[in-house]
């Protein structure tokens, strides 16, 4: 496998990121100069309307796509200098993923799903196994972890989901839309969840979200619009 | 990792045993006919091997198969006698007669007759009655399978009679032969009796078998033989394939049995190839989750590797194992039908799946190499 990059706790860096997608007359620009610093320690949303740029956004910081310029500074470490593969171990490493529609393999049950992250970081699958059925008893479904994802509500896949974010206690949380697919109340304990867990100062999260009901949860929320920051207001965040 | 993909597979239940299926009956339909065609092929040489005591076939230069019936002179066995390392060489006459039934019925026989003092070349393994009442005045044997051709339903049994070239003879024994390729009875006799049961002609002389001395090569011996007498001499081996060669070249039987195992290869591997394409594409999302949470291209074309060995294995054991008791069941219920399955037809149906699964999973792996892990946001 190869060698993780060595990473400080210096939070997130962007400076005049741009992306484009396509060439020529098709040529969309998605994210025209972004400069933005993400503190650990902190939960941050991106929030804007559809096509402002944020999933872009998100997949620049998370290392899932390539910025077209400007600098991308992740953790101490500069993305764009990064092969694919040192990327991949970038990300295996350091990088937990909530998605919007959980991406939970329906195959596996819920405690080999959240094994999965420390299976790719080269984990025993008894050693895997064991530690993500301590990280379910930790998202309050100890008692699940044997239900293949059918089984499960919308809510405990994504505690799944999430469980399976942080297995490998990484130090960087990227959660895509994650109460879009649940109901209100469970994406209110969703949220709970996120925000305990961002108060890591080891760890940076940043959250995409059209819902305005989880801002309050926020200690900082940046707006993109049109590929660019429209306003960056912190919070004093406190759970609504 | 490989139980994620050993999950992932195996989760679709209906995917997974559509992609085996694919392979299984491209294994049974590649299987099946090439044993069927080696068993066809393994029928033209059934005379040649059916003959155990002879080391070199000595015959006609002109003579391209064993039913080629080129005859040479009546004293060629005195002059391969006289080649150094020939221990012993006999005369063995090879025709086609027609034998007249007690109901009055022509049936056609292969004719073989043996040298008259020491029958090398008779059958080996009688049924009923013994090689040496060939001895006997108008003996013959019989193999069983062209007993019951000419007497259908009856049990066996020795003294019946039949009429060659109104020459009667009786059947002293009865023995077990290999089928033959044109499936007609087999009756042995010696070797001047059988120049009776046809119609004469100049030269009678059809074979000399010939036994090497202890220590000799017999592809030494034979070509020494070529060399002194002009003759063609080939070993069991040689003869066996110069026949088989015959009927490759010159009868549609390699074309028939080949578009059947190219049709198998090309159906199991649309099958196969298809729903191993479509599963990887239904679980483009879980690929792509697994390559966001960082898992390497390479990783990922293990998985699809394994994935495609498993299948690939499981289809080809059922496959074989169905083709192999297919083959034996046919058999069992019709024992004329040639069904031989060595193990080159094995080793060639495993590479015909190997392929199979290499273009199926080459599909997947190509898909999934240009999935962008960022993907799953979208």
């Amino acid at each position: 496998m190869t060698s993780c990059p060595t990473i400080s706790h210096a939070g997130i860096h962007c400076r005049d990121v741009t992306k484009d997608y396509g060439t020529g007359t098709s040529r969309v620009r998605a994210l025209q100069g972004v400069t933005i610093d993400i503190q650990p320690g902190e939960l941050t949303l991106l929030v804007g309307p559809s096509g402002c740029g944020k999933t872009t956004l998100i997949s620049i910081l998370a290392g899932t796509l390539d910025a077209t310029s400007g600098d991308v500074d992740v953790l101490g470490v500069a993305m764009n200098e990064l092969s694919k593969e040192a990327k991949s171990a970038f990300r295996a490493e350091n990088v937990g993923f909530v998605f919007q529609q959980f991406n939970l393999l329906p195959a596996l049950t819920a405690a080999e799903n959240v094994a999965v992250p420390l299976v790719i970081r080269g984990f025993s699958r008894l050693d895997a196994l064991r530690l993500a059925k301590q990280m379910l008893e930790a998202v309050g479904l100890g008692d699940r972890c044997d239900a293949r994802p059918r089984e499960l509500s919308g809510g405990q896949q994504q505690r799944v989901a999430i469980a399976r974010a942080l297995v490998h206690e990484p130090h960087l949380l990227v959660c895509d839309e994650p109460t879009s697919a649940v109901d209100a109340q469970t994406g209110h304990r969703v949220m709970e969840l996120i925000r305990e867990l961002a108060l890591n100062p080891e760890r940076v999260a940043v959250v995409v979200t059209h819902d305005a009901r989880v801002y309050g949860f926020a200690d900082r929320v940046i707006t993109l619009e049109d590929g660019r920051v429209a306003s960056d207001e912190r919070k004093h965040a406190s759970c609504p | 990792m490989y139980w994620i993909a050993l999950k992932m597979l195996t989760g679709d239940r209906s995917k997974y045993w559509a992609i085996i299926f694919g392979i299984t009956f491209a294994c049974v339909l590649i299987a099946e006919q090439t044993a069927m065609f080696c068993g066809i092929m393994l029928r033209t040489t059934s005379q040649i091997r059916d003959i155990h005591d002879a080391d070199i076939w000595v015959m006609n230069p002109n003579l391209r198969y064993i039913d080629d019936l080129k005859p040479i002179a009546d004293t060629a066995f005195l002059r391969v006698r006289g080649v150094n390392g020939v221990a012993w060489a006999v005369n063995l006459y090879k025709g086609a007669a027609q034998a007249q039934l007690e109901n009055g019925n022509y049936q056609s026989v292969i004719l073989l007759g043996v040298d008259d003092a020491t029958l090398v070349g008779s059958p080996r393994e009688l049924i009923l009655g013994k090689v040496g009442d060939l001895q006997l005045a108008d003996s013959v044997l019989v193999d069983e399978a062209g007993f019951h051709y000419m007497w259908p339903g009856e049990p066996l049994r020795l003294g019946k009679t039949i009429e060659m070239n109104d020459h009667r003879a009786v059947i002293v024994g009865i023995f077990k032969a290999s089928y033959t390729f044109a499936t007609q009875p087999i009756i042995y006799t010696r070797f001047d009796r059988a120049t009776l049961f046809v119609p004469a002609t100049r030269r009678s002389l059809s074979f000399v078998l010939a036994k090497c001395a202890p220590g000799e090569r017999p592809d030494v011996v034979a070509k020494r033989i070529r060399q002194q007498t002009r003759l063609q001499a080939l070993t069991q081996n040689q003869f066996s394939w110069l026949t088989m060669s015959y009927y490759l070249e010159r009868t549609g039987i390699p074309v028939n049995s080949g578009s059947t195992v190219l049709l198998g290869f090309i159906v199991g591997t649309a099958i196969a190839g298809q729903t191993f394409y479509l599963f990887t594409v239904e679980n483009l999302r879980q690929f792509g989750a697994l390559k966001a949470m960082g898992m390497s291209d390479r990783r990922i074309v293990r998985m699809i590797f394994v994935q495609a060995a498993v299948v690939g294995s499981i289809g080809y054991c059922l496959g074989v194992g169905l083709a192999t008791a297919l083959g034996l069941i046919l058999q069992a219920i019709r024992p004329i039908m040639s069904f031989f399955l060595p193990w080159q037809v094995l080793v060639l149906t495993g590479g015909a799946v190997l392929v199979i699964v290499l273009l199926s999973s080459l599909l997947s792996i190509r898909r999934l190499l240009v999935l962008e892990p960022g993907m799953v946001f979208q």
